[in-house]
């Protein structure tokens, strides 16, 4: 049969945030732009974004982009690249404003100006008073950004593939992207889109791990087909944990719950923080707070049938202040959880949040390969948002910086592509076509090998037990063996159902694949940096070690090699921030 | 009995932006729509057509749909519980 095909300019891969940022810059231009999306757009992952957005805009406290830049570079824990943490912080004050006439609807103080509320990390003048950044849309900042980008791509004639699945890139013999094939859920056929410039905006990873805040659809699909196309991934290491999610669900339980008094015991019924961290308690940082919990639990001292998760109490607060002061928490506890934490603790354990690592990119949103002693930029691709590693975050992601990421570098990307965009198409390589075919072909297979789903909870239990927050050499070392043998047994699965109308069976194949891809570079990544550097923690090697670890670590699939690139301490027009000790 | 593909079309209609969503939409799809009333059964459809943040308030903060077969739904999805 023959393939049906498309050509477009521009192919956008993932109508989250960045993507349809990206795509909007390009759309207004009369530029041909396709959206291919695997879920309808305004279900994107960003809507799960709820805090806000940072921006230097002084609107409620003094404040200053150049203090914005310090907070990030220091969250990062120095390993972010300077260059492109002063690109976002300045441009975050005129991609909010560029918001607002699109018609994002910002809260407002009685001035009329965008309101600003106060974040963890967030300071003054270079680490003095808080500073109050974040702009909201009450709490729903994500839906209402996302909905405008929607409608405003909508007002400017992208084209939306809804319900669109990317298997792969197509590429020629130089290495030049020249779109990719993608497969229509509802009738399983595929379809080749030509583009003379790709964007992956694919979003996050999390579901790679058992206990994640992630919703379902983040399996790392443009990770994973990056990594297919002999791009490494970066600093995948790199994967921020929320001390408490619901055990064995994983869905957040705001630090909020510990604000109001809320504490963590074990199954003795000891506040164990009290031995963790003396003086801040429940209160002390996330990555402290989620160390805890996972030593106590391997210790011997965790609740429930098994021992795996510890409690967090909260019922001593009373129903009225709970009802008040913490909504949706009994009802996240009822329902996931099957406990009313106002009458009994919440079972919790710590939950993968957030990627820092990603496709490496430069700051105009092109992806970077290795090249001599350099990098070289890949013809016709581009990255942006969580998929991808500009790197902004570096070790270590602040509140209110993923909006900014995303927004910032998808407008970077449809900028510099514009610029791009008016070289005819290049010749359609069909060797690689073909090659994208087969992974698509090869879930035709039949069998009675292990189940889709038997080997995703394998897997994601292998990444929690041994590449999770708890990362010593010989955990990790006996994890990867694991992993790898899981990763041997997925040539063997094999599906039961073949239809081709709305077989989901098939697409949570692929995105397995995808989900296999990433964990192992998360796992091989981890395993090799000898050090502790914000959210990677070695209890075997407790310290940040700058005069051998202040790099960035390159994972390529074909046989789990790493590479490192050096950090970008020069920034574009200011002075440097050297390395100090990361203490708030 | 919905058909396979009506479920399978539903299924992915459960993907949603947020974890909480996609697990309360499912366990409901997987477990009780197949023996759910037909009127029930079309609730959930019209539901699955809502925005994400206004399901977030229907089904975990204090909001109510107006439309009472959406009520009735949402109150039998607010008291699913993990042994359902």
């Amino acid at each position: 049969m023959t393939l049906a095909r498309r050509r477009f300019d521009a192919l956008i891969i993932g109508a989250g945030g960045a993507g349809l940022n990206a795509a909007l810059q390009l759309a207004d231009s009369d530029f041909r732009v396709a959206v291919v999306s695997k879920v309808f757009p305004t279900r994107s992952h960003t809507v799960a974004a709820q805090g806000g957005v940072n921006a230097a805009l002084a609107n409620v406290l003094p404040d200053n982009w150049h203090w914005h830049m310090f907070d990030t570079v220091k969250g990062s824990d120095w390993l972010g690249d300077q260059d492109a943490i002063e690109y976002m912080c300045r441009e975050a004050i005129p991609t909010v404003y560029e918001l607002e006439h699109a018609g994002v609807p910002f809260s407002r103080l009685d001035n009329g100006k965008i309101y600003q509320r106060a974040f963890g990390g967030q300071s003054q003048n270079f680490g003095g008073p808080q500073a109050a950044r974040t702009c909201a849309a009450a709490d729903r900042t994500g839906h209402a950004i996302l909905h405008t980008l929607y409608q405003q791509n909508l007002r400017a004639r992208t084209h939306f593939f809804d319900e669109y699945f990317a298997i792969d890139l197509i590429r020629d013999d130089e290495g030049a992207i020249l779109g990719a094939l993608v497969l229509e859920i509802e009738n399983g056929e595929p379809l080749l889109i030509e583009a003379k410039a790709t964007v992956l905006a694919t979003g996050g990873c999390g579901q790679v791990f058992r206990t994640t805040s992630n919703a379902h659809i983040n399996t790392g699909d443009g990770m994973a087909m990056a990594l297919r196309a002999g791009i490494p991934l970066m600093d995948m290491e790199f994967f921020q944990f929320h001390p408490t999610g619901i055990a064995g669900k994983g869905m957040l339980i705001t630090e909020g719950v510990r604000g109001e008094g809320g504490y963590l015991i074990n199954k003795d019924g000891e506040r164990f923080m009290e031995r963790y961290a003396p003086n801040a308690k429940d209160l002390a940082s996330r990555d402290v707070v989620s160390r805890a919990i996972v030593t106590e639990v391997k210790e011997g001292r965790g609740c429930g049938p098994n021992g795996d998760h510890v409690l967090l109490k909260l019922d001593h607060l009373g129903e009225e202040i709970i009802n008040q002061r913490l909504p949706g928490i009994r009802e996240t506890g009822r329902i996931f959880a099957g406990v009313d934490a106002a009458k009994e603790p919440l079972p919790v354990f710590p939950t993968a949040h957030y990627a820092m690592g990603g496709i490496p990119t430069d700051r105009f949103g092109r992806v970077l390969v290795p090249h001599g002693t350099g990098e070289e930029v890949v013809p016709g691709l581009y990255a942006a948002g969580e998929c991808a590693c500009v790197s902004v975050h570096g070790a270590n992601r602040l509140g209110g910086n993923s909006l900014l990421d995303i927004l910032v570098f998808g407008r970077a990307a449809g900028l510099d592509l514009r610029e791009q965009l008016g070289r005819h198409h290049r010749p359609l390589d069909e060797a690689s076509v073909e090659q994208a075919m087969a992974r698509l072909n090869r879930w035709d297979r039949k069998g009675d090998g292990p189940t889709v789903r038997e080997l995703r909870d394998a897997f994601r239990k292998a990444m929690e037990d041994h590449a999770g927050v708890f990362r010593t050499e010989e955990i990790m070392s006996e994890g990867l063996e694991q992993l790898r043998a899981l990763r041997e047994e997925l040539d063997a699965v094999c599906l039961r159902d073949h239809s081709r109308i709305f077989n989901t069976a098939r697409i949570e194949a692929l995105e397995l694949e995808n989900l296999v891809d990433c964990g192992m570079a998360i796992a091989v990544s981890a395993l090799a940096r000898r050090e502790s550097r914000g959210a990677h923690s070695r209890p075997d090697y407790p310290e940040r070690d700058d005069v051998n670890w202040m790099k960035h670590t390159l994972y390529f699939r074909e046989g789990d090699r790493l590479d490192y690139k050096p950090v970008h301490t020069r920034p574009l027009t200011v002075e440097s921030f050297p390395p100090k000790e990361r203490v708030y | 009995m919905p058909s396979e593909r009506e479920l399978a079309r539903l299924r992915w209609q459960c993907r949603r932006g947020m974890l909480e969503l996609d697990e309360i939409l499912l366990t409901y799809l997987e477990r009780h729509y197949a023996t759910a009333a037909a009127a029930e059964q079309a609730a959930f459809r019209c539901l699955l057509g809502e925005e994400d943040p206004q399901l977030q308030r229907w089904l975990l903060l204090d909001e109510r749909p107006a439309d009472a077969r959406l009520h009735a739904l949402v109150e039998r999805l607010r008291r699913l519980t993990p042994t359902d």
